[in-house]
């Protein structure tokens, strides 16, 4: 018997069109952002808030990811940016090869601010690289606190928490300091924010937070984003 | 449930690599998996059987190594093995950690041998 070292990556394949994806995001100064959660727990709502709160000259696009319907993608094109809709038929995450199919068509250097909003899913996710400058998880109080510990993998790598749907917080049994710490003790150093979509409390912080990280992508340009 | 898209991307490389052995034929595979990969390894092995069945991959041999989640002490840069998420250094307890193994979800190694008339290998490839 012959053994072949082979060390490479099993979705080397999707991680080599991610690259290329990487590369061209960064050639053009675009930041690319994947959001990922579970199901319901308001991506589309965060994207929403975003997208109202941005003047229509802003150079900002949406991919947004669901197994079916195109119900998320006509919600956020209501706002005037452009917005596509990836139907995955049943397949419960976004891979890179998607979004390089779906870009076809747009052009990099008109977009400043490109959102990848995944398929509601906290594990399959987390496996496939887009070509993303970061991760970003969102997290709402109606779930259980314990849920970086459950799906360690997408809080490990993402680089934000947003905790979402605060507002909600005096009618439901939420511990936001154990689930502050739970996502800590996963990753240490994940930055966290705290919103409410629907009282639009800390949005400004998630708006900051988008202008910094556009900025470290493209520290030429010095407009903000609010 | 990802596991079947990584099971036809294991084949797939097991393919590819076969090609470059002419006159062997592909026995064993072998997978590193870090814990925190978010693939099930007994998922991936019922994806990988139902993919090889009644192919001349049929009794291709999966190995999967389960890679534990490690740290290393950014302070006094002491590697261990993380118990419970606390990525708290034991040795010096600094809180200043990075992640170092867990992620895996790597192609290892493919084991091959000289073809005999029956082995896998030597049916047209589907």
């Amino acid at each position: 018997m012959n053994r072949v070292p082979l060390e490479q990556k099993v979705l080397s394949e999707n991680d080599r069109i991610a690259a290329e994806l990487r590369a061209h995001f960064q050639a053009h100064g675009t930041l690319c952002l994947n959001l990922i959660s579970s199901p319901g727990s308001g991506k589309t709502s965060l994207l929403e808030c975003t997208l109202e709160s941005m003047p229509r000259d802003r150079r900002v696009a949406v991919l947004t990811g669901d197994i079916q319907t195109d119900n998320d993608a006509a919600r956020l094109k209501r706002f005037g940016f452009p917005v596509k809709q990836i139907t995955t038929g049943g397949t419960c995450h976004l891979d890179a090869r998607m979004i390089e199919r779906h870009l076809a068509g747009w052009s990099l250097p008109s977009i400043d601010l490109l959102f990848i909003e995944n398929v509601g899913n906290l594990v399959c996710p987390s496996s496939y690289d887009l070509g993303e400058a970061a991760k970003v998880v969102v997290l709402s109080v109606t779930e259980g606190e314990d849920k970086p510990l459950k799906y360690p993998s997408i809080f490990l790598k993402s680089e934000l928490l947003v905790l979402n749907k605060i507002d909600l917080l005096p009618y439901v049994p939420f511990d936001m300091n154990a689930a502050v710490e739970n996502a800590r003790r996963v990753h240490p150093g994940i930055e966290i924010l705290k919103v409410s979509c629907l009282t639009g409390k800390g949005l400004h912080d998630w708006l900051t937070w988008l202008d910094h990280r556009r900025r470290a992508i493209k520290p030429v340009e010095t407009e903000a984003l609010t | 449930m990802h596991e079947m898209g990584i099971a036809c991307e294991v084949l797939a490389a097991v393919r590819s690599e076969a090609k470059r052995h002419p006159g062997k034929a592909p026995r064993k595979i072998g997978l590193r998996i870090g814990e925190l990969a978010a693939v099930d390894p007994d998922a991936l092995r019922f994806c990988f059987e139902a993919i090889t069945r009644d192919t001349d991959m049929e009794s291709l041999e999966l190995e999967i190594e389960i890679c534990p989640f490690r740290f290393r002490c950014l302070a006094c840069g002491h590697e261990f093995v993380v118990q419970n998420y606390d990525s708290q250094c034991p040795q010096c307890a600094d809180m200043k950690t990075e992640c170092i193994g867990g992620q895996e979800l790597d192609l290892a190694y493919l084991e091959v041998e000289d073809h005999e008339p029956s082995a896998v290998g030597t049916k047209s490839t589907q």
